[in-house]
């Protein structure tokens, strides 16, 4: 189709749940106010690391007020986790600790304030072990275990995958570099605070209200930590008030709440606090990362070797997916014919870290983003045209055998370097700045660019199965209205909106004449989760299948009642007819009507699973996804050479969306994706001071305001991407990847320093002036990177630039 | 969600009431006025007061009275956005105007008062984190604990004045006055401060400060820089505020106190001697500059390393005479304004 023909598709609509959020209307899990109810809080550990010896809650028992109080005891002996191959966690921790924040009991009572007193009055006998605050310490160590289970000591996963000769590759290079980096951890920071009520009923079921991003998983997952079956529990997703891959994994508060309403007959409610939220975490690995590429002079990329050290922190998580995250991804990008990866995540005594939005992938496109910069440099070329010459084939496999449809980066690097002016910029102040090191300290412009790609929804499930990754029931009748039921879950992204857009769509109504019900396991059919930027891609393609089908029954019913052929019709304007005969068109409530009394109940079922592309080796299943989106961003902004701040003036960043179905919504992703990346480059940073937080709250944590955020300018390309949903690839997380390489590459471009770690701060900034005043090589960043033996790493063949199908076959499309 | 110590409110209508009561209910008792620093800290536990005696309803504490020619005096309980909105404040106290401009957030300045901000508790970040996490690394002497985590074996608490307007109006060399249950009196508002994180106030717990008292401004032109993270929000990690009366194009005479390096407000009295009677040339600007960070000792218990924060003391002074001085390069550029 094309843009024309579409009459929802491409239109800057307000999301449906807007107008409720605005006014304050949408309920949150905390707004949930059930009769009866009581109020749970949990105890969490004070120590890093320690036994636990005893736990004695007779006091807290006898407090006024409190119902229930639960240990370990009261649950399951069952560990469990989000990933098969990770089951470590419990809700209530019974032998040890491996965090502050731990939990290790919970309580109800009638109200928060005597839930707070009652976890005082809890003691736990702790025996403190020694704690593990970094790869390093976790590395050298390896008669301190944290866990039992993993590919060495404190090491959790050990990967290495080489596709093709890259030895031969940097033999045969006229330069090499080998460059370190290091990009520090940082967290979500969503704006509401994670909650759940949970109420089990007399008739021995159970109902879960959660800020999750995943009710299908805690679907999943509950049963074996509560001992009762699937079939019995309904998990239904809150609207989540920000997630960004916070809340994604089945957590503590959540499984307390279910237990202790089981054992108090009361529907039970627990809010965290900011703090919690903290510890809760799963948020960005920290990662170490070692780099090296071979180029040409021409630049062309001959060959990558790309070493990460991921500090995982306490528990698995999905952190074996983000080990392989920060390897498989980079190849998308620009034509690399050979690479080489090898990872390895190592536990910590730390919150858990996770899927923050980009998962795995913002932290190797910072390592190799700087170095193309440096390498543009040393070769001397334009990066941006470095770029643009390098740039991957569409419809070519990657050395990693992963398939790549259509590739919009060059118009994105185009539209970029057009709207900022990059050539005049680019030239013009590095002169000045070259001759910056004898003038008096002032403030120096630059600008820098990165480029970036990402996945549109992940080609498996995090378990092996070959059922839909996602499901839509589409019902309509003589109301004229249409309800979609889908398992999606809003998290602020908009999938609500897309599930009321596609199918008014394809039927020729308004979004408003379609209901939405999101996201509830006895209701609604399963989408897996609002992760890896899938929702969209997959949700759409199963709400267009579904609504092809309605369309079809009603169309035949109308082609029987005008006696035209039901192929002649369109579906436009709450109407149903032939084009060239519209006076004789139907309503589209009436159209429905005669095809109910045709049909029977009009409902429909749409599936979507995604192609299957994994590479034919161990670990293959990690990157592969229907298309990939790409982004270019430009920076300008001024290094203040007295203070070291930096104050950014400009974003530019075009964006392949592939189609944009409502631009405003993209728009609003991409401007939040740079928004996060700047927090990540300049300022963020879960970090820690005596085995504990350094700054569990929003006016400690530094994340940016408006004040810091510069003027964003977007673009969108649109590629019409076959695989999507009208052509759509993902928007949520790819455009934050280019952000926090190319305000260091301009930094570079302003002062004539390296910063090869994140957040760069003020005083690394003026620790690179001060080197560089001295002579010295102004860099600024790691030095070292550990003694480690990752695995023989596994030889596969490079798959580099063979041709792939436009479209695999799809499951389920018949 | 964080939720609040139980305690009983009182309202009363009159400084006079309010004095009483906080006699009669000695140490139980605290004021409190827009609570945007009380409450916060009352939630993780840093204060547990059995009575709150609440400032709002008095409406002597209010109001902004004279002129800049004159002498101003303003009331404690004005909110800061009054303060910095002021016209004849902003004219003739001008660092007075950016200082409560620059304090958190516009939603805090519509709540917090002038003699809340005057009286705002000492920070540290060992300190200003919820019981649960000072239970967990050790409490420290300022709150349920006898040692200082930021400078262990040191027998005083290094808390941090984090008070945007304390410095500027030391600066300006206002007065305060004080009312108490048997009485009131005047001093001169950095007899108000001590250098101690703990004690960081020598007026007596149950004397109410009612009014902040400015001096005629004639002559007098002030600024005010401050250094955070972020454009708003945030404390201030350094403040500098610098009053210069001129004489022709000489300064006649010179204050330069510097906030959140110590635990009070601290004067730089050597850099301010040095700039009597001199041009304010780039030069001179300088050597002012490395005099007034000497006194800038800042510890490492708030945001930014502290050498850092020494380090742009002399910046940030330099930068403010420069702009007082009308030469470039003064003063900062994306400042939040009220
Ligand atoms: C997120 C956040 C950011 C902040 N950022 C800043 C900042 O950048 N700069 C800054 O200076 N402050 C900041 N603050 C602190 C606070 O908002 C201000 O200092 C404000 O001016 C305090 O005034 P208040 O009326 O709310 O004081 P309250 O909280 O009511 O009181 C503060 C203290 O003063 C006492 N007190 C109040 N009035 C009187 C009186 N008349 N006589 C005697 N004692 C009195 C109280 O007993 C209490 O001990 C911030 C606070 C928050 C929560
Ligand atoms: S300076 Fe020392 S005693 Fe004072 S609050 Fe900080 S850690 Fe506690």
């Amino acid at each position: 189709m094309t843009k024309q023909d579409f009459s929802i598709i491409g239109q800057p609509l307000p999301k449906i749940d807007a107008w409720a959020k605005v006014v304050g209307e949408t309920k949150y899990a905390d707004d949930f106010f059930l009769p009866r109810m009581a109020y749970g809080r949990l105890l969490r550990s004070p120590h890093g690391h320690a036994l636990i010896k005893s736990i004695d809650v007779s006091r807290a028992r006898e407090l006024p007020g409190v119902y229930a109080v639960i240990t370990g005891a009261d649950l399951p002996r069952v560990k469990f986790g989000i990933l098969p191959v990770s089951q470590d966690e419990e809700a209530l921790c019974t032998e040890k600790v491996r965090m502050v924040g731990d939990a290790v009991a919970a309580v109800a009572a009638v109200d928060e304030e005597t839930a707070e007193r009652a976890c005082r009055l809890i003691e736990v006998g702790y025996e403190p072990l020694p704690t593990l605050m970094s790869i390093e310490a976790a590395l050298a160590h390896p008669e301190i275990r944290i866990h039992e289970y993993g590919d060495g000591p404190n090491v959790h996963k050990n990967v290495a995958l080489q596709f093709g000769d890259v030895e031969a590759a940097f033999a045969a290079s006229d330069l090499v570099r080998e460059d370190v980096f290091f990009y520090e951890g940082n967290t979500h920071l969503p704006m509401e605070q994670h909650a759940a009520v949970a109420h089990a009923t007399p008739d021995g079921k159970l109902t879960l209200w959660s800020s999750t991003q995943t009710p299908h998983y805690v679907h999943r997952l509950l049963p074996r930590i509560l001992d009762m079956p699937a079939a019995h529990i309904r998990v239904v997703a809150a609207p989540v008030g920000g997630g960004f891959g916070g809340k994604l994994d089945p957590f503590a508060h959540e499984i307390a709440a279910c237990r202790l309403s089981q054992l108090t007959g009361r529907p039970v409610k627990i809010a965290c606090s900011r703090e919690e939220v903290f510890y809760i975490h799963r948020g960005r690995h920290p990662v170490l990362m070692w780099i090296k590429t071979g180029f040409t002079k021409a630049g062309d990329i001959t060959g990558c070797h790309l070493k990460t050290w991921l500090d995982g922190g306490a528990y698995g998580s999905y952190g074996v997916a983000s080990t392989f995250y920060t390897g498989v991804i980079n190849p998308v990008t620009y034509k690399m014919p050979v690479y080489k990866f090898e990872g390895a995540r190592v536990f910590t005594n730390k919150p858990p870290c996770g899927p923050k939005r980009g998962h795995g992938t913002p932290q190797p496109r910072f390592a190799l983003e700087c170095q193309l910069d440096k390498a543009a440099e040393q070769l001397g070329l334009d990066p941006a045209e470095m770029r643009a010459r390098i740039l991957a084939e569409p419809y070519t496999k990657t050395a990693n055998h992963l398939t790549v449809t259509t590739i919009g980066l060059g118009e994105c690097i185009d539209r970029v370097v057009e709207a900022s002016g990059w050539r005049e910029k680019w030239r013009g102040w590095r002169s000045a700045s070259a001759g910056a090191s004898t003038a008096p300290a002032g403030k120096r412009r630059g600008v820098g660019i990165a480029a970036s790609a990402y996945m549109t929804g992940a080609g498996t499930a995090i378990y092996w199965n070959s059922m839909p990754h996602s499901g839509v029931v589409l019902r309509a009748d003589r109301s004229g209205g249409v309800t979609v039921l889908c398992g999606a879950t809003d998290i602020g992204q908009g999938s609500d909106s897309i599930l009321a857009y596609l199918p008014a769509e394809v039927l020729g109504i308004e979004p408003k004449d379609v209901h939405v019900h999101p996201a509830d396991t006895s209701l609604t059919p399963v989408d897996l989760g609002s992760y890896s930027s899938r929702v969209t891609l997959m949700c759409g393609m199963a709400a267009i299948q579904a609504a092809g089908r309605l369309r079809g029954v009603i169309a035949q019913a109308v082609a029987e009642k005008l006696e035209v052929a039901a192929e002649s019709l369109a579906f436009r304007d709450r109407k149903v007819g032939v084009p060239d005969q519209w006076e004789r068109a139907l309503t589209f409530t009436q159209a429905v009507e005669l095809a109910e009394a045709r049909h029977g109940v009009l409902a429909f079922a749409g599936s979507y699973a995604p192609p299957k592309r994994a590479g034919k080796y161990k670990g293959g299943g990690v990157g592969p996804s229907p298309c990939y989106s790409y982004s270019a961003c430009v920076v300008e902004l001024s290094v203040d050479e007295e203070t070291g701040e930096v104050e950014l003036h400009d974003v530019w960043i075009a964006h392949d969306i592939g189609r944009a179905l409502n631009p405003l919504l993209v728009e609003g992703q991409v401007e939040g994706s740079v928004y996060m990346g700047i927090g990540e480059a300049l300022m963020e940073g879960q970090v820690f001071r005596k085995g504990l937080h350094k700054q569990p709250s929003m006016l400690d944590y530094k994340s940016p305001t408006t004040l810091e955020t510069p003027d964003i300018h977007t673009f969108l390309v649109e590629t019409d991407d076959p695989e999507g949903p009208f052509g759509a690839k993902e928007a949520g997380q790819g455009p934050l990847l280019p952000v926090p390489p190319a305000i260091a590459n301009a930094i570079y471009h302003a002062v004539g320093v390296r910063c090869d770690e994140v957040p760069i701060t003020p005083e690394m900034i003026l620790k690179g002036l001060e080197l560089r005043r001295k002579g010295k090589s102004a860099r600024v960043g790691p030095e070292k990177i550990p003694l480690f033996k990752f695995k023989e790493a596994l030889m596969v063949e490079s798959a580099f630039g063979r041709p792939a199908d436009a479209v695999a076959v799809r499951p389920f499309q018949s | 969600m964080m939720r609040l110590p139980p305690f009983t409110y009182l309202a009363p209508r009159t400084l006079h009431a309010a004095a009483t009561a906080l006699a009669e209910h000695g140490a139980d008792a605290m004021p409190v006025a827009g609570g945007t620093d009380l409450f916060p800290n009352m939630k993780r536990r840093q204060f547990e007061p059995k009575v709150l005696v609440g400032l709002r309803g008095i409406r002597e504490l209010t109001g902004i009275r004279g002129r800049g020619r004159e002498g101003m005096t303003l009331g404690a309980g004005t909110t800061l956005s009054a303060v910095a909105a002021h016209p004849e404040i902003v004219a003739h106290y001008g660092a007075l105007a950016t200082a409560a401009g620059l304090v958190s957030s516009p939603q805090l300045r519509n709540m917090g008062t002038l003699g809340g901000n005057v009286c705002v508790d000492t920070r540290c970040n060992y300190y200003n984190q919820s019981h649960e996490w000072r239970k967990a690394i050790g409490f420290c002497m300022k709150k349920d604990g006898d040692i200082c985590l930021v400078a262990p074996g040191s027998s005083r608490c290094w808390a941090v004045s984090s008070s945007d307007t304390a410095p500027v109006l030391w600066s300006l060399g206002a007065r305060v006055r004080l009312v108490g249950a048997s009485g009131e009196r005047v001093v001169p508002l950095e007899a108000l401060y001590r250098d101690d994180g703990i004690q960081y106030l020598t007026k007596q717990p149950g004397e109410l400060v009612a009014d902040i008292v400015l001096p005629p401004a004639d002559g007098w032109t002030s600024a005010y820089l401050k250094l955070r993270r972020r454009g708003s929000f945030d404390f201030p990690v350094l403040g500098v505020a610098v009053a210069l009366r001129m004489d022709g194009d000489r300064v006649g005479e010179a204050r330069i106190v510097l906030g959140a390096v110590a635990s009070q407000p601290r004067p730089a009295p050597d850099a301010a001697a040095a700039l009597a009677g001199e041009r304010l040339t780039p030069e001179l600007i300088t050597r002012v500059a490395d005099l007034a960070a000497g006194p800038s000792k800042p510890l490492d218990n708030t945001d930014f390393t502290h050498p850092y924060r020494k380090k742009m003391t002399r910046v940030f002074v330099a930068r403010a005479l420069r702009a007082l001085a009308g030469l470039p390069g003064g003063g900062r550029a994306a400042e939040e304004v009220a």
